[in-house]
């Protein structure tokens, strides 16, 4: 019953969503009201019918209800309560919908949050939005319909791929899916504009919320994967430069230019086609990653399955969709009106620059995660482009971001002064440069690592020497310092906080980079081991019992010299229902960073082979991430850029009858 | 500075940013790919010992050798030449004798594979990509698409 419902309301929304797609765009061009008065009422009931389908194949998978191909492939009844929620995206039909509920979930929010936007730009982005969703919804239809009958019903399923049971399914998925499609918003934006020829600050002004709404989501999504990989894939790696993770980080470095140049188009009206172009490349990027995860090109933890008929529809897509919006900018882009002037030293010419940057290591992802693609269909050869590649293209291009990114904040809009900035940053240099030094000379690290520790403390040290000048500190009374501080913008506080967390995230990186030690020893109960001045006891095995498997727990415990500061029980974990096996690693924060055990097979009587890492910083690379979207959400609040509400009323237009 | 002027500039710096990253781009591609092989490939035009290379096939049943230490030995076969892989490490969970697998290193000058990362993942039915590939031209493995989990 479920499902027919299910099936049903999916194939109502393709109707509504084709209708949203096309009459009021006709509207928009007749000048027609009451065509344009469909969109938000046809974008609200297209989003209402998904949810319901939605809620249809997650009702399937509560009931484990096995008629149901999809909920049989990936479900058993005796999966925990929120791997039976959360495994209704973790399979490719399912993950599909729950992408194309997010689109329609966007276009409900344009049309409930539109009202005040110019009537003829909401009813072409709705239209556009509704483009997007009756394409995605074909897709679902045709080729991944998630509510395909078996008969005879199974009497048990075939179980979620254990690596997907973990909470990080119930989170990763849907925060990188709202920060994907989310973009979606800035393209039909960006589209509409193209079609009306049209484009000022008030555009920038409703795109820019926006795409900061997906970015905090992305960056989010991206953190969350990447912490996940480290304690799921039992070898704490953290990012592994594969397809699929570069297929969420380009939007990420495109949606993070965008943000930025929104900005220069706001405040200064410049950057038009620029900040257009960039709103269609983002997007791009986003559905090229669902391409490369969803038609099974990549071998990948991401892909679960794959149909040749799946890739060429998504293909067809992508091609129509990113095809169509780049003829669309080529031939219109001309049209649209020039902005402001500025010097190269200023805060747009920083803005500039972080965008040029950006670009271009967006584009070194991108060569180097397509050209294996390319290369096997031109020739043949098979290739793998991996982290080397990555570290040799997209670290040097960072680099000068990074240095150059303090200044950006304190040079004003229209003309710089570069000389007065550096005397403010001088400081923070001076800092940067000590650490850096005193690192490589004491701990005897990398060069490498102790330069990007000495860079992150100069972004956070320069985010620092900002607040001490924007307050005036010692310059003024302290009340007076005080009370600049208590004054500052949200959307300042939150540019310093991205920026400082960025940082954050750097020195994790950096220190993680150079200063990981790794020691793999077979071990018998009662052996010691010594790692990062720590040592490490192995007491012995025993089995445990969980819900739907069966573990072999290592017992394992931390001493500092004589005292016992920590116990860490890392596990080899059986699946009952599929025998399938995962390593369940066990990690032990401590402030100077993380010791991570997971356990091998084993060998010969008695003992284990144990893989023992010691992660110096680590959690900071995650931290930081929050710390940036925390400064998303800071911005966000800002009374100004508060979603769905610029300028009141000025150009209202009651609503048609 | 006139606008055209300041374009320029822009334009010039956006060049040399593109161009530095595109050098950056060349470059690294003469040092870091790695090329995919079947062991019929290494029997066949062997890379100089110490190319980094990936080496795919499946896990010959009967041929993994753990020893007391941590270092595993297996073969790696296309069933019509084989390949012996020296591997320090704990091997993914999904490793199986019989399995496909990709490994990752480079020859020693004994002909020996040491990899230095192996691959073989995510579910029974799955097999690397390339090695699916590799076998159906050689007609040794009749699976169907190879990485479909909802064909059986």
């Amino acid at each position: 019953m479920y499902a027919e419902l299910g099936h049903f309301a999916l194939t109502l929304a393709l109707a509504v969503a084709l209708v949203q797609a096309t009459l009021p765009h006709w509207g928009a061009s007749r000048g027609d009201r009451s065509l344009m008065a469909l969109a938000p009422s046809s974008a609200l009931l297209g989003f209402a019918l998904v949810a319901l389908s939605f809620v249809c194949l997650v009702a399937g998978y509560l009931g484990s209800d096995f008629s149901i191909t999809n909920v049989w492939e990936n479900s058993h009844s005796a999966k925990p309560l929120i791997y039976k929620i959360s495994g209704t995206w973790g399979n490719h039909e399912g993950s599909m919908l729950l992408w194309v509920l997010i689109l329609a979930l966007c276009a409900a929010l344009v049309a409930l949050f539109g009202g005040n936007l110019p009537e003829r730009l909401h009813a072409r982005v709705l239209a556009i939005q509704g483009a997007l969703s009756a394409l995605f919804l074909a897709f679902i239809l045709f080729t991944s319909n998630p509510f395909l009958r078996l008969f005879p019903p199974p009497a048990e399923g075939r179980d979620l791929n254990p690596v997907l049971q973990d909470p990080g399914l119930a989170i990763h998925p849907p925060l990188l899916y709202v920060g994907y499609v989310g973009f979606s918003i800035a393209f039909a934006f960006a589209v509409a504009a193209l079609i009306e020829g049209r484009i000022d600050a008030a555009w920038a002004r409703w795109v820019r919320p926006w795409s900061l709404l997906s970015w905090i989501f992305l960056t989010l999504g991206i953190a969350m994967g990447s912490y996940w990989a480290y304690y799921e894939l039992g070898w704490g790696g953290w990012w592994f430069w594969d397809p699929v993770e570069n297929a969420s980080f380009m939007p990420w470095l495109a949606g993070t230019a965008l943000v930025h140049s929104a900005i220069v188009m706001e405040k200064r009206d410049a950057l038009k086609i620029w900040t257009v172009l960039l709103a269609i490349l983002t997007f791009a990027f986003s559905l090229l990653g669902t391409f490369l995860v969803r038609s099974g090109v990549l071998t990948s933890v991401h892909a679960f399955a794959t149909d040749p008929a799946r890739g060429i529809f998504i293909l067809a897509i992508l091609a129509a969709v990113v095809g169509g919006s780049f003829l669309l900018f080529a031939l219109r882009a001309g049209n649209l009106r020039q902005g402001g002037l500025f010097a190269p030293i200023s805060r747009e010419g920083s803005l500039v620059f972080n965008n040029l940057i950006l670009a271009a290591a967006g584009g070194a992802v991108f060569v180097g995660t397509l050209y294996p693609l390319a290369l096997e269909a031109l020739t043949g050869a098979k290739i793998s482009v991996g982290a080397p590649f990555f570290d040799m293209t997209f670290i040097p291009l960072m680099i000068p971001l990074v240095i150059v990114l303090p200044f950006g904040p304190m040079l004003p809009w229209k003309r710089g002064d570069l000389l007065g900035a550096a005397q403010r940053l001088s400081a923070a240099a001076a800092l940067a440069l000590v650490a850096a030094l005193a690192l490589y000379a004491l701990e005897g690290g990398s060069l490498g690592g102790a330069a990007g520790i000495g860079l992150g403390i100069w972004l956070i040290a320069g985010t620092i020497s900002e607040v001490v000048w924007r307050s005036k500190l010692g310059k003024v009374p302290l009340s007076e310092t005080g009370r600049r501080l208590v004054n500052l913008q949200r959307s300042t506080v939150g540019m310093l906080l991205a920026h400082a967390g960025l940082g954050v995230t750097l020195i994790g990186i950096a220190a993680v980079s150079s200063g990981a030690l790794e020691k793999i020893v077979a071990m018998k109960p009662g052996e010691t081991l010594q790692i990062a001045g720590r040592t490490l006891t192995f007491e012995g095995m025993a089995p445990r019992q969980g819900p739907n498997y069966r573990d072999l727990v290592g017992h394992f415990v931390v001493r500092e010299g004589n005292r016992v500061v920590a116990e860490i029980d890392p596990a080899k974990r059986i699946f009952v229902a599929s025998g399938r096996q995962t390593t369940e690693a066990g990690i032990k924060s401590f402030i100077d960073g993380d010791l991570y055990v997971s356990l091998g097979d084993g060998a010969g009587t008695n003992a284990i082979v144990v893989r023992t890492y010691y992660k110096p910083l680590i959690p900071l690379i995650w931290l930081g991430a929050v710390v940036m979207a925390l400064g998303g959400v800071f911005s966000l609040s800002d009374r100004r850029f508060r979603v769905g509400a610029p300028r009141r009323a000025a150009t209202r237009l009651a609503p048609a009858e | 500075m006139t606008r055209k002027q300041r374009r320029l500039s822009i334009i010039a710096a956006a060049g040399a940013v593109l161009a530095v990253a595109a050098g950056l781009v060349l470059y690294a591609f003469q040092d870091t790919i790695v090329f995919f092989n079947t062991p019929t490939d290494l029997a066949e035009k062997p890379s100089p010992p110490g190319t980094r290379l990936r080496l795919g096939g499946l896990v010959k049943e009967g041929s993994v050798v753990r020893d007391q230490g941590h270092e595993v030995r297996f073969i790696i076969t296309d069933t019509e030449h084989e390949a012996p892989v020296v591997y320090a490490g704990i091997l993914p969970d999904l490793f199986r004798e019989g399995q496909g697998v990709v490994a990752e290193g480079a020859l020693r000058e004994d002909g020996t594979f040491v990899a230095d990362t192996v691959l073989a993942k995510h579910d029974e039915n799955y097999m690397p990509r390339e090695v699916a590939d590799a076998l159906k031209e050689k007609g040794v493995w009749q699976g169907g698409t190879p990485t479909d989990r909802n064909a059986n």
